[in-house]
């Protein structure tokens, strides 16, 4: 790690502070020493130890609330390392990751495993949730008190919901004690068992077995209603449907701790992107109707909807080269996050720092932890993009160890150029990678 | 000596709780006990104020200490006292709680001493029956003899509760033990904290007019009186809490977290305890802090001082005068 790093001819974004300047940037020993308008102005650009950021954006790097990896349990779809590469290309300097793994994170012992395994082999910043519940099975609570003090961020069972009302009331309750936030996965399972896509004209015509937007929407409502029980700080990990928003926006108003996040494939993609049966485009939640996915992006871009995740889920051939309803669910995210994301940028929808924001600030403040933000004092986890660059999404040049991205052959504009995690750098694009 | 006097104490003719209890009634049963604690040391324990009476003694749950406790305070004052429990009681045969009280009723008892599950059942049979009711314990309601026993424990260690900090640990959503000592502390002037989990708390907890914490160090802090709360683990785990040994983590005491209370401060368990769940055996055991085994003394006294209490409304009332 380099001691010092100065970062000259930048523009600066800062979502906190909702600065959005052109500046300079000093680095000291993994942290952030300085930072200004004026500052390095007068350096030497061909000292090896400072960057000239030629007028790129230099950001808080992006802390992804919702990455599942294989490892433990199912390395040959990923492994804490591979998917902390395709996390570093993508400017992802902190992967938060869920624990349906095998076995599953329900034991102090096992969060303390991810974390050595993830500092022994990952670029990048890792932080485990814990299960909510034991084994995923949603029965009965995890040791929710014990997690949190081996390093758990939060409580989910990932993208299981919790079916029964009175475990769940008691599981908020007890996190609330700890002052825990709970990630909660919004899926009536009865409603959408058996389901493979969203319930419509589409579903209808393709004749594949759909579940109606409702089923998330229900299950969303029955949570705020058991969050206003308990006073638990809840997270909806990811939503989909305008009427989720809805209820969601309404228990915000009413002062309830909720927030909540959307994946960026549900910012970009709708339902009729499913198409001849793409099952790379079979997620959890699924794509929903155009309206949805509009709302979702008006929720973004009024800061409504929180958080944007990747919802990173690799699979392999083996779980997706299968008729599309007995496929796996789930898209690989990690390193197009950044990318579609901005294309609510591209699109005139929010500005730099309100896009930015979803990606650094808030999932900091969310889980409560350092980083996310330029400040003096503040971890040196950085990301250095070019907004406009334009590339097309080549899955055989991801990095992640799935190729499972639901954006293949798109468009898109703005990729990180460098990422650097406290202070070091992770990764440095070369030119025609 | 005054207590032995026959003056009324009680204005009712059953113990059914502490929320019926003025304070007056509360110190007046005090005062006797006093009276027992010295008696029950001497080598006489004898005491002739209930000789010629009957008590029952009607145990719906197991009971180890309350059962004996109260046995032993009828047999002391000299009542004829018979033990039901529900092993060789008809309710296993489909008997109804009140067919069972007006059985028992027609054998012509003095005084029932009753432990049920349900909430209630001690209120139902005092409607029902024509002798005195003495509740020692209905599911999560109330356990008036315990809070009366603790009272006594506290008073002769500290002389006075006004102003006292009790910090009531534990399980406090099911427990009678909680509900009863709450209400009879505030009636005495003591402040207190409830320490729990949120699951193991009422909803509405604050209402009761006590302080509650999710974090014991702050609870305890400065606490005169730490009062531990039997776990029942068999319907815990999973469910209210996690794991006993995650509840022993953040809620069991332990010397370190018992270093937060007042320097001094004593330790209270109304027992059976659950070592290494919500007490650790290093503070259970410690004599210069842990009062259990003198709760269980207090426990007799206290008792007899009850049934001397309720005996002398039969006598005033002339209802089965002897």
């Amino acid at each position: 790690m380099k001691a010092r790093i100065t970062f000259v001819n930048a523009r600066l974004i800062d979502p906190a502070t909702e600065l959005d300047a052109n500046g300079g940037l000093v680095v000291e020993d993994g942290k952030i020493a300085d930072l200004g308008p004026r500052l390095g102005s007068g350096m030497d650009r061909d000292d090896p130890e400072v960057i000239d950021c030629k007028g790129m954006v230099l950001a808080p790097g992006l802390i992804d609330m919702r990455v599942f990896t294989g490892e433990p349990g199912s390395e040959h779809r990923e492994t804490l390392a591979s998917a902390s590469e395709a996390a570093a290309a993508g400017g992802v300097t902190t992967m938060v990751v869920m624990p349906n793994t095998d076995p599953v994170i329900d034991e102090p012992s096992l969060v303390d495993f991810i974390k050595r395994r993830a500092d022994a082999t990952a670029k990048v910043r890792v932080l485990p949730m814990a299960a909510l519940t034991r084994g995923l099975s949603g029965e009965t609570m995890t040791e929710i008190g014990l997690l949190k003090e081996s390093g758990a961020v939060a409580f989910t069972d990932g993208d299981r919901a919790v079916p029964n009302a009175r475990v769940m009331r008691r599981a908020l309750a007890y996190a609330s004690t700890f002052n825990a936030l709970v990630v909660g996965h919004a899926e009536d399972p009865e409603l959408s068992a058996g389901a493979a896509m969203n319930e419509g004209e589409f579903a209808m015509r393709l004749g594949i077995p759909a579940a109606p937007a409702m089923a998330e929407t229900i299950a969303v409502e029955r949570d705020l209603r058991l969050v206003e029980m308990t006073g638990a700080r809840y997270h909806f990990g990811q939503i989909s449907a305008r009427a989720s928003l809805e209820a969601i926006v309404e228990a915000k108003r009413r002062g309830l701790p909720v927030t909540c996040g959307v994946s960026a494939h549900h910012l970009i993609l709708n339902e009729l992107d499913v198409g001849s049966y793409l099952t790379f485009r079979k997620v959890k939640p699924p794509l929903r109707s155009e309206a949805d996915r509009a709302a979702m992006v008006e929720g973004v871009a009024s800061g409504q909807i929180d958080v944007i995740v990747s919802s990173h889920d690799p699979q392999a051939a083996d779980t997706k080269r299968l008729p599309f309803a007995q496929s796996a669910f789930g898209a690989a995210g990690l390193e197009t996050l950044l990318p579609a994301a901005l294309s609510l940028y591209h699109e005139g929808r929010a500005g730099l720092p309100r896009v930015l924001d979803t990606m650094t600030w808030t999932p900091a403040r969310l889980l409560d932890i350092p980083g996310g933000r330029l400040a003096k004092g503040a971890p040196a986890d950085l990301v250095l993009f070019d907004p406009d660059e334009p590339f097309v999404v080549d899955p055989a040049k991801l990095h992640s160890r799935a190729r499972n991205t639901p954006f293949e052959g798109r468009k898109f504009q703005g990729r990180a150029h460098m990422t650097f995690v406290g202070g070091a750098c992770v990764w440095a694009r070369r030119r025609g990678r | 000596m005054t207590t032995a006097s026959a003056d009324p104490i009680l204005r009712t003719s059953h113990l059914l709780g502490i929320e019926g209890l003025s304070a007056e009634e509360i110190a007046g049963l005090l005062d006797l006990a006093e009276h027992y604690v010295a008696l029950n040391r001497a080598a006489d324990k004898k005491a002739a104020v209930l000789k010629g009476r009957t008590l029952i003694n009607l145990f719906f749950e197991p009971s180890t200490r309350t059962q004996s406790s109260f046995e032993l305070a009828g047999k002391r004052l000299g009542a004829d006292v018979l033990n039901m429990s529900v092993k060789t009681s008809s309710v296993t045969k489909g008997e109804t709680l009140i067919d069972t009280a007006t059985t028992l009723n027609a054998m012509r008892p003095d005084i029932l001493v009753v432990r049920h599950q349900d909430s209630g059942a001690a209120e139902l049979l005092s409607r029902k029956l024509d002798c005195c009711v003495v509740n020692a314990g209905d599911g999560s309601h109330e356990h008036p003899t315990q809070a009366l026993l603790d009272a006594l424990t506290i008073r002769r260690r500290r002389g006075s509760f006004e102003g006292l900090v009790v910090a009531i640990c534990g399980d406090v959503l099911h427990s009678r033990v909680a509900r009863s000592n709450i209400q009879l502390l505030a009636k005495l002037g003591a402040r207190v904290r409830l320490v729990a989990p949120r699951t193991l708390l009422p909803g509405d907890a604050e209402r009761f007019g006590v302080e509650v914490f999710h974090d014991m160090k702050k609870g305890l802090a400065g606490a005169d009186i730490v009062m531990m709360l039997r776990l029942q683990i068999e319907r815990m785990a999973g469910a209210f809490i996690p794991s006993t040994r995650e509840y022993f983590h953040f809620y069991g005491l332990d010397r370190e977290k018992l270093a937060y209370a007042r320097p001094g401060a004593l330790v209270m368990h109304p027992g059976p305890m659950n070592r290494g769940v919500e007490i650790d055996s290093d503070v259970a055991d410690d004599v210069e802090v842990s009062v259990i085994h003198e709760q269980v003394e207090m426990g007799v006294a206290i008792r007899m001082a009850v049934l001397d209490a309720l005996a002398r409304g039969l006598a005033r009332e002339g209802r089965n005068a002897p």
